[in-house]
């Protein structure tokens, strides 16, 4: 078979290839918005931490020479925003959604503003394993070359659905949502409980950023993100806050966003820009199908701001 | 802290507190109380609201610090300063509301509750020494189930079961029966008598049912307003007795006698069926007819549909199908209407359901009117005097307590806003009443001035539908009686004739 003779194939390829590729920022941002949420508290703050963790991975990738501590800057990056807005978040009557807008601003912003000088310079990329080698079709081998991080990251939702049932920080974690009274009444302090939630939620959407600067699209700039923080944050709504979920979540998404570029490939250019929109009109269709004024949601962690 | 020596490791102890007084700034919560619970008894704490009680029981638990005092545990001194000090003591307490986390399963809840709750939970081993456990308690929960999905009695069951899975030897209850049917009440409370008459249990329980007292309690002690006003043991003691002490020489509304006789169908409710929060059916195609000058009491188990019916009655909740009519017409639950058939509400909670907690006592009274002549010109143009001069009245009739007309609505006391709420809507003519609760929570002067108004309204021939969670509340005022569980009406009898035991049968699904 000759090369680009696949024809129409490219298109399902191309989105399996964007759903594994694409997705892994939402995957990790999810991920850690759904303990961060299951622990009663939103972080919205994400978007500003996946910009920060992607600047601070490449800045570190680039000064140190190893990708991976560039992905541990990130993330630990993303754990002092997280400390921050849990910290915040801890003082008598502070809304935490508004300090989540604060701070997204704030993070997009300060990332810009340090990463200034990382535009031009190119730094050491995250190594991916090519699961494509049987095949000598290259759009084949493209969409198969498959990044470490997103392994982990698929790894880590089954990971988390049975830590939530079956560890005790799975349970107190669970209690601190669903009932902070019965917290308090059992002598466990929510605030802390939040905080370290909240850490650990900074940490992967901080791992999610590097994603961003050291892999795919794999450099430094700032239309970086275009909103997949947030995204994720509204993904975690719609997967119910289950972990698993989340994951099939995340793919949906990934593939969608690549259905542009996708189709675009094999000589579709009319709606270009409209079909690149999908994953945002894919969220807000998610939105208007799941939501009802006349119930609540099922699964909502009881002391989310937005279900109390 | 250091302990300096734990009570014996088995069997009932006794806790004293001697010479307590706490200080809320200004405020004497507790002045030089004292509260002495024998080892191996079921001790009854009375008490109006805010006279104290939960006051005294949080210094025990190490909820509060006193600023006086000293608590005696098992006949030695005990610096409580949290309340794991008091957990490690043996001391437990069920409050008044769950502490159960409602998404968790039963068993998740248990297991949680532990100080040690290991790293990584090995469920079958767990599950295996539960059923051991259980299988040695006097009552049984369905550990898989999720607490969301058991009822009240079931779920207060577990709270005291995960008391005694603790090994707590020393359980302080907070009004533990107030969402109980009479006869799940008398289980749960009987069980608990027999542990204490083996000697592995002491109890203290905070109530306001003479009731209980008098079949499981040996000995009281009633508080009045922050101070011991006798103590005592209930065989030596009336209710009567017992109900003086705790009032105090406070003058109590007196109830005007029913008379009059029912007349036409004024509320007529017909297959109403409503969703709940979830979008399960909560409200299962319900008809009912409402008669002026009749009380129909709707008795139930909270949760079982009775907050969702009275939602769609007061315009809170869409109806998903059935048909409401007053006097005769369709009724939506618009404000035309309300006016038009002079319909009143009383919801529960009425802070959260007929308030605006922000807005002050005078704006919260003229709500109904407050487009109108006098208290507006055209419709629009406010006029401010006429609010107060309205609100003062109100103020005096219905002996509401606040500072000034102005004051914001949430800085009174429950019985203060319901007052408030009742001057609302009781001040014209009343043809259909609907009242939700509405003592829930409030002292004995002004449920009995609640209950008297209501009576009152009922003589002048409004049509009222009293939903309640008290029973006793029920049989005082309805002339018909209706059950309702799991959204339907499964009872129906005239009050004269109603037999509790059948009711309390109905009202756990029997």
């Amino acid at each position: 078979m000759a090369d680009g003779s696949i024809g129409l194939w490219t298109v399902p390829l191309a989105v399996l290839g964007g759903a594994i590729r694409v997705s892994t920022p939402f995957l990790f941002v999810s991920l850690g918005e759904c303990i961060t949420e299951r622990s009663g508290r939103i972080n919205l703050g994400l978007e500003g931490t996946l910009v920060m963790g992607a600047m601070s991975a490449y800045g570190i990738s680039y000064l140190s020479g190893s990708p991976w501590l560039g992905v541990l800057a990130a993330g630990i990056t993303g754990a002092l925003l997280g400390a921050l807005h849990a910290g915040i978040c801890s003082l008598p009557r502070v809304n935490d959604v508004a300090v989540g807008i604060a701070l997204m601003l704030f993070g997009t912003g300060l990332a810009f503003y340090l990463g200034k000088p990382l535009i031009e310079p190119t730094a050491p990329r995250l190594p991916a394993i090519d699961f494509g080698w049987w095949s000598d079709i290259p759009q084949v081998r493209a969409a198969l070359r498959v990044n470490v991080l997103f392994l982990i990251g698929v790894a880590l939702a089954p990971v988390l659905y049975w830590a939530f049932r079956t560890t005790r920080w799975g349970l107190l974690i669970r209690t601190a949502g669903e009932s902070s009274d019965a917290a308090r009444a059992m002598g466990h302090s929510v605030l802390l409980i939040r905080l370290r939630a909240t850490m650990v939620g900074g940490f992967l959407a901080g791992i999610g950023g590097s994603f961003l600067s050291l892999f795919y699209p794999g450099s430094w700039n700032e239309g970086l993100s275009s909103g997949q923080g947030i995204t994720a944050v509204a993904l975690v709504i719609f997967a119910r806050w289950d972990p698993l979920l989340c994951l099939w979540a995340s793919l949906a998404f990934g593939g969608a966003a690549a259905l542009g570029p996708a189709l675009q490939s094999v000589g579709v250019t009319s709606g270009y820009h409209l079909f690149n929109a999908a994953p945002y009109i894919l969220t807000l269709a998610i939105m208007i199908i799941t939501c009802s004024p006349k119930r609540t949601l099922t699964g909502a962690p009881a002391e989310l701001s937005i279900t109390r | 802290m250091i302990i300096g020596e734990t009570p014996p490791p088995s069997g009932a102890f006794g806790v004293d507190a001697i010479a307590m007084t706490m200080r809320f700034g200004d405020f004497l919560a507790l002045d030089n109380v004292e509260l002495k619970v024998r080892p191996g008894s079921f001790h009854a704490l009375l008490g109006e609201n805010g006279a104290g009680k939960s006051t005294l029981v949080k210094c025990i638990m190490g909820y509060y610090h006193a600023t006086e005092g000293d608590i005696l545990v098992g006949g030695r001194e005990q610096a409580i300063s949290n309340p794991k000090d008091a957990h490690a003591l043996g001391l437990g307490m069920v409050y008044q509301h769950f502490t159960l986390v409602p998404a968790m399963t039963v068993a998740e809840n248990l297991v949680l509750a532990r100080d040690d709750v290991p790293a990584v939970v090995n469920w079958p081993k767990e599950m295996k020494e539960l059923e051991v456990f259980l299988a040695r308690m006097p009552f049984k929960v369905p550990l898989g189930a999720r607490v969301s999905d058991i009822s009240a009695g079931e779920r207060q069951k577990c709270e005291i079961l995960k008391q005694l899975y603790l090994k707590r030897r020393f359980l302080i209850l907070d009004e533990p029966t107030s969402v109980l049917t009479p006869a799940e009440a008398d289980e749960v409370l009987g069980m608990l008598r027999d542990m204490v008459v083996k000697g592995e249990l002491t109890i203290l329980m905070i109530t306001h049912k003479f009731r209980e007292v008098m079949a499981f309690a040996d000995d009281v002690t009633i508080l009045r307003r922050g101070k011991l006003a006798g103590a005592g043991k209930v065989s030596e003691l009336t209710p009567d007795a017992m109900a003086r002490t705790m009032i105090g020489a406070e003058e109590l509304t007196v109830q005007p006698p029913r008379t009059g006789e029912a007349g036409k169908a004024r509320l007529e409710l017909a297959k109403i069926r409503a969703l709940d929060d979830a979008g399960a059916i909560a409200v299962h195609d319900v008809s009912l007819t409402v008669r002026a000058g009749e009380i129909v009491g709707i008795a139930g188990v909270s949760g079982n549909g009775q907050r969702q019916l009275v939602e769609v009655l007061a315009g809170q909740r869409e109806a998903e199908s059935g048909e409401i009519r007053v006097a005769g017409d369709p009724y939506h639950a618009s404000r035309e209407e309300m006016r038009r058939h002079r319909m009143s509400l009383l919801p529960e909670e009425p802070l959260k359901n007929a308030c605006v907690g922000g807005m002050s006592v005078a704006d919260n009274i003229a709500f109904r009117e407050f487009d109108r002549q006098p208290f507006a010109s055209a419709g629009w143009w406010l006029n401010r005097s006429a609010f107060r001069d309205d609100a003062k009245k109100k103020i005096g009739q219905y002996k509401i307590k606040t500072r000034t007309p102005e004051m914001p609505i949430s800085a009174l006391s429950g019985g203060n806003v319901q007052r408030a709420v009742l001057a609302r809507e009781l001040a014209g003519d009343v043809e259909v009443l609907i009242a939700a609760n509405p003592c829930f929570g409030l002292d004995f002067a002004a449920v009995a001035q609640i209950h008297a108004e209501i009576m009152a309204a009922r003589n002048r021939g409004a049509a009222v539908l009293l939903v309640s969670e008290d029973l006793d509340e029920l049989l005082e005022l309805s002339d018909r009686l209706v059950v309702m569980f799991h959204g339907e009406f499964v009872y129906e009898a005239r009050t004269s004739e109603a037999d509790l035991t059948v009711v309390g049968r109905h009202m756990a699904g029997h």
